[in-house]
């Protein structure tokens, strides 16, 4: 354990010498909390939004008013007809329309419910999502005070709502669960692989497995200060996305955490089967780069969407881990869904980390044990 | 016949890699506090043999007993022993006294031993204000007597020192040669191989391998005797040149 320590001291000193790495992988997550905590301002004041009231009633007229009434909203815009919607949003003055339906009040009365329709500019996601999200919540508000007038069990008037330029406006919600799941990927698999196979090209590789550390003490020796590594980034990029994007975590952070290690160990086990795998440090960046960061990127839903990809795609995502785990974040983090919801996902994470850790400890005998003359 | 002890026996070994045999049946003993050179062209089958000494590799067959341990045992063996290799061995982004450290912290040493070992060992070779260098600002020459120095740093019984000076100048592999007769004065068993062959003058006793074989083992003096060379460099192109030229 003594020698286990030295060594482990040995690699942390590595890490902490090497200090420009170390403000890449704690600045890069920094700066796009900071950007996009910044830049995505997550509550709207007086944002300008168009009415086109084609009931000219008493409900759309109080409704109108409470709209206008709110600190949220300021009413520019009344139009007069469908035609108009195009060419207000493409001035770019205001940043949704609320249509009010022709005979609102009748069909209320009549039929118990109303439609009232929100389109909003798509964008700007980010304020489209905020508009229709608290125009929403005054219909709401109105319709359950009308409720309880009817006695009537359901809410009564149905926002439709619908984006206009930009129909997927998920993104945004993608964007904490995408950098942890990058990052984590990046130290674990990256920094790992390339931390080995720098022993085996620089030759110390070979004085240590003459030294009495066992083989697989020299394999966890290298990829623990980079689990540690990983777990302080990932708190790091939790607090910031709390403290400045205001996103917080609405499920379990010990299930989160949880999740985070089973994720940085299967990355660890991924970076070791790189190491085994090549002699040359740029061969392990160019393997881990291609084959995990671009498809983290681009496959696993963080920044396309899968539902809008070819099904090719979404097949080919299934066997990379980023996509279940952006998955399992998404849902503590955002719907703050508990393990019943996730565990298929975990399940999936688990076998894939004993299928990578099995593999590259078999490839580890092989090529340590009996390699080369 | 006891008095001298063996602290390395071989005998019979083979090391096979499929149909290629790198080792062929070798045989040879080595004595302790001797200089021990093992010379041959690349491909000979020198480094598997230093592998398996080492334990790193295990015999196809025949018997390998190092200081007294079976190479069965490999994880026992390796706390015996000390190497280097040709590649440079320390870590450059550490400094010198963290290098230190790190393989005597590896090879079980208390921080209190070490700590004293390294205070005598740097004032030896005149390297104390060098302490909290980086290895990466040494020039070469330094890097390498450093190298050895902690290949040796506790106390092993046998050092391996695979091809140590190539590469270095000729003062410095002056000095290196002075240092491994320091330590083999102090009783710690060299067993070096070389390509060098004016190195292979300084040892004890050298073994010439050739095509996985053992073609000549003895004093540099009897060998040099029994061949009718004036030289190791020329017995060596005399017997250990390969039967067919495939090499």
């Amino acid at each position: 354990m003594k020698r286990f320590m030295a060594f482990v001291k040995k690699e942390f000193l590595h890490i902490f010498r090497d200090y420009r790495t170390l403000i890449i992988l704690f600045g890069i997550p920094a700066a796009q909390i900071l950007i996009f905590g910044y830049a995505v301002r997550t509550d709207i004041k007086n944002a300008s939004i168009a009415v086109l009231d084609n009931a000219h009633d008493e409900v759309s007229a109080e409704l109108t008013l409470k709209l206008e009434a709110s600190d949220f909203f300021t009413i520019s815009n009344h139009l007069s007809s469908y035609d108009e919607i195009d060419v207000t949003f493409k001035q770019g003055k205001i940043k949704a329309v609320v249509i009010f339906p022709e005979k609102m009040a009748a069909t209320l009365t009549r039929e118990g419910s109303a439609t009232v329709g929100i389109i909003a500019d798509g964008s700007e996601p980010n304020a489209a999502s905020l508009v229709t999200g608290y125009t929403t919540g005054i219909l709401n508000d109105y319709s359950s005070g009308l409720t309880q007038h009817l006695t009537a069990s359901l809410p009564v008037i149905n926002p439709e709502v619908r984006m206009y330029f930009n129909p997927n406006l998920e993104s945004h919600y993608m964007f904490v669960p995408g950098v942890i799941t990058l990052i984590l990927i990046l130290i674990s698999a990256l920094m790992t692989s390339v931390a080995i196979v720098r022993e085996k090209e620089f030759g110390t590789m070979e004085v240590l497995l003459v030294s009495p550390l066992r083989p697989w003490q020299i394999i966890i020796g290298k990829v623990a200060p980079y689990f540690f590594l990983s777990l302080v980034n990932v708190i790091v990029i939790l607090l910031m996305a709390w403290y400045v994007f205001g996103l917080p975590v609405r499920g379990s952070i010990a299930l989160l955490i949880a999740e985070c290690m089973l994720y940085i160990l299967l990355g660890l086990s991924i970076g070791i089967l790189v190491s085994a795998s090549v002699d040359k440090m740029e061969n392990a960046i160019f393997i881990s780069f291609m084959a995990l960061m671009l498809p983290s990127l681009l496959l696993s839903g963080f920044i396309f969407p899968i539902e809008n990809m070819p099904k090719v795609y979404d097949y080919v995502s299934m066997i990379l881990p980023p996509r279940w785990f952006v998955e399992i974040i998404r849902a503590i983090m955002i719907k703050g869904a508990g393990f019943a919801y996730i565990w298929k996902e975990t399940l999936i994470l688990i076998i894939m980390t004993l299928f990578f850790i099995g593999l590259s400890a078999g490839k580890f005998k092989v090529r340590l044990g009996e390699g080369g003359r | 016949m006891t008095e001298i002890k063996k602290v390395i026996e071989v005998k019979g070994l083979v090391k096979r890699f499929g149909s290629f045999v790198a080792n062929d049946h070798l045989t040879f003993d080595v004595y302790k506090g001797e200089i021990f050179g093992f010379l041959g062209a690349n491909g000979a089958g020198k480094t598997t043999a230093i592998r398996i000494l080492c334990g790193l590799s295990r015999p196809t067959s025949g018997t390998v007993t190092v200081a007294g341990i079976d190479a069965g045992r490999p994880e026992e063996i390796k706390k015996r022993i000390g190497y280097m290799s040709q590649r440079f061995s320390l870590y450059d982004d550490l400094t010198v006294n963290e290098n230190i450290e790190l393989y005597g912290g590896i090879y079980g040493m208390t921080m209190k031993e070490i700590r004293h070992r390294r205070a005598e060992l740097l004032t030896r070779l005149s390297f104390s204000q060098y302490g909290d260098t980086l290895i990466g600002s040494l020039p070469l020459g330094l890097k390498q007597k450093l190298a050895f120095a902690v290949a040796v740093f506790h106390d092993p019984e046998i050092v391996f020192l695979d091809e140590p000076t190539s590469g270095v100048d000729p003062i410095t592999r002056r000095q290196f040669w002075e240092m491994i007769y320091e330590t083999a004065s102090r009783g710690i068993t060299v067993f070096v191989t070389t390509h060098y062959m004016d190195e292979a003058e300084y040892c004890d006793r050298v073994t010439i391998m050739s095509e996985g074989s053992i073609v000549a083992l003895d004093s540099p003096a009897a060998l040099r005797d029994r061949y009718n060379t004036a030289t190791i460099e020329e017995l060596f192109v005399k017997i250990a040149r390969p039967k067919t030229e495939t090499a």
